[in-house]
């Protein structure tokens, strides 16, 4: 993949991350799992897998569209 | 009053600890600027992370946000989680990583200088450093005001608001001219972890009294307005997202966030930092904004002024523990201010004192910044003493007056073309128009002919907040401007290309 390409990638995902941070498909939802609003769960949830998409960017991609030179792998 | 005692004696304590970091802090500190404000760069993975998180975040988490919760709904962990685990998390790296590869390379301290060097623009430089300064001035009042309003709360009015507060600027200033950033760095790190143990043991122990995590949870579907549901009342989707936005973008450029961009040790650093950020915000947003909504549904009552936290506790814990819970929420206001201290003391020697009044050598600039810390926090605890209504204002909408920095920014890292012209249009344009929404609010005005009229500036605009619109404005007038005028000679965009390592 090319360096554009890979930047074009991660600017989606990270936009992605972003919106679907608060679960708007459940406005006005109201159950509870968990002891927890199902809303703050499902939250928790995605804010776990936001911190292991930013490891992943760290490990695969650092440096993408900030340092002058790509550095992939 | 034996509690009283207990929580004096814990915030007295606290203050012991922190000046003895500070003397050790001070010992390992040489004298020059660089060590003073920014520790050499030098800051390693976890004091990174908590410097960062409690300077911002401490009293929000113990006070305010809490009472939110109790008068909306626990949606705020949405918010917060958007606004400081994601948007803040990314940022961190766009902005964040790209001001540490660019000020390591040419050996900036502050955002103005940064931006003053790369367009060739003393200019610049004032504007930056005295939008930040306006912004911030009042937010430190602020926390003044609230350190000594807690005092006489706490004491039954034995200690006035005055003393209360003016004990706390004393102390604060002989500390942080003191230890400088890395004392400052090394408290808001004990400080951090004591923020998550305490809220936990609070959540911990407010469920087991009430019969269990679900229990304490149900009681929100009897709240008038149903806690239980997403949205409604003052959450909607544009108040969410505008809070979230505009909160996030100026976290990054309030001086003391700013700032700690250039204080990485390493890449390494800042690379482990960064998934951490989620992590850490759901840690501790989660049970203290449970907390908040629960004390609605278990049938608390605060007052307009009061804040929520400390009388649940009140209810359901043992008097120590609520005044440990207390006292270090004074604790945590005391670390927010002496970041902003120590920042707002940077910015105004080194941007504007230095280059408008003397040529400093390395160790005087030590020297003044010191000076600055003590002149900035009296003249701030003069202000919080007559508290004047458009301060007031001012600082509690100065994340938003920091958010229309951030885009212009945004642009001159990463757009070679960028004017000069264009960031003096950008910042300026959009901070007249911020600026006039916080201090001329829509009012109705009656005029002959035409009837009544609206004057002034909303709030929103099509349920999105003023601040966001002005962002936008900000971005259009920056990249607008430079396309429409040339480099000045003395620009140089070189300064911003980064290589790897």
């Amino acid at each position: 993949m090319n360096e554009s390409t890979q930047l074009v990638g991660w600017a989606a995902i990270a936009v992605a991350l972003a919106v679907l941070s608060v679960p708007w498909f459940m406005w006005g939802a109201d159950g509870v799992v968990a002891g927890l609003p199902v809303w703050v769960v499902y939250h928790v949830g995605w804010l776990c897998l936001v911190a292991v998409v930013f490891w992943v960017f760290t490990k695969r991609a650092w440096g993408l569209g900030v340092e002058g030179v790509s550095r992939d792998g | 009053m034996a509690d009283t005692a207990l929580q004096v004696g814990i915030i007295l304590g606290y203050m012991l600890v922190a000046l003895a970091i500070g003397v050790v802090a001070y010992r390992l500190t040489e004298r020059t600027a660089e060590d003073y404000y920014l520790a050499s760069r030098t800051l390693g993975t976890v004091v990174l992370l908590f410097t960062t998180f409690a300077t911002l975040l401490s009293a929000f988490t113990f006070f305010a946000g809490p009472n939110i919760s109790y008068g909306a709904g626990p949606e705020w962990i949405l918010v917060m989680g958007l606004m400081d685990g994601v948007i803040f998390g990314i940022l961190w790296y766009v902005l964040g990583y790209k001001q540490w590869l660019v000020g390591k390379a040419n050996g900036y301290l502050t955002l103005g200088e940064m931006l003053g060097d790369r367009f060739g623009s003393l200019r610049l430089r004032l504007l930056v450093a005295g939008v930040s300064i306006f912004w911030l001035f009042p937010y430190v009042m602020l926390q003044q005001q609230g350190a000594g309003t807690a005092i006489e709360a706490l004491t039954g009015g034995a200690v006035p608001y005055w003393a209360g507060a003016g004990a706390i600027t004393l102390f604060m200033i002989g500390y942080v001219a003191l230890s400088g950033m890395r004392g400052v760095a090394w408290t808001d790190t004990l400080q951090g972890a004591f923020m998550l143990v305490m809220v936990w043991a609070a959540f911990v122990w407010v469920a087991s009294a009430v019969g269990g995590v679900g229990t304490a949870t149900a009681t929100l579907g009897d709240v008038d307005g149903n806690f239980l549901a997403l949205g409604g009342g003052l959450y909607t989707p544009e108040y969410v997202l505008s809070t979230a936005i505009s909160i996030a973008f100026g976290v990054t450029m309030f001086p003391q966030v700013n700032q700690r961009f250039f204080v990485a040790e390493s890449k390494e650093v800042i690379k482990r930092t960064l998934p951490l950020w989620p992590v850490l915000v759901v840690l501790l947003f989660v049970p203290a904004f449970m907390l908040g909504s629960w004390a609605q549904g278990l049938g608390i009552q605060a007052g307009a002024n009061e804040n929520v936290l400390p009388l649940l506790l009140a209810e359901y814990t043992p008097a120590w523990f609520a005044a440990l819970v207390i006292a270090g929420a004074m604790a945590a206001m005391m670390s927010s201010s002496d970041s902003m201290l120590l920042s707002g003391s940077s910015y105004f020697t080194r941007d504007i004192y230095r280059p408008l009044v003397e040529e400093a050598s390395e160790e005087r600039e030590a020297f003044l910044g010191r000076v600055g810390v003590a002149v900035f926090a009296t003249l701030a605890f003069v202000a919080s003493l007559f508290q004047p209504a458009s301060l007031l204002q001012i600082g509690d909408t100065a994340f938003g007056g920091f958010a229309q920095l951030a885009l212009p920014v945004g642009v001159a890292l990463y757009w070679s073309r960028t004017t000069r012209w264009g960031m003096y249009v950008g910042i300026g344009g959009s901070q007249i128009v911020y600026i006039a929404g916080v201090l001329f609010p829509v009012v109705f005005v009656s005029l002959p002919l035409v009837g009544t009229v609206p004057v002034g500036v909303p709030g929103t605009i099509l349920g999105w907040s003023i601040s966001v619109w002005c962002m936008l404005l900000g971005l259009v007038l920056t990249v607008g401007a430079s396309l429409v005028t040339n480099a000045s000679p003395e620009a140089d965009a070189s300064v911003y290309a980064t290589g790897a390592d």
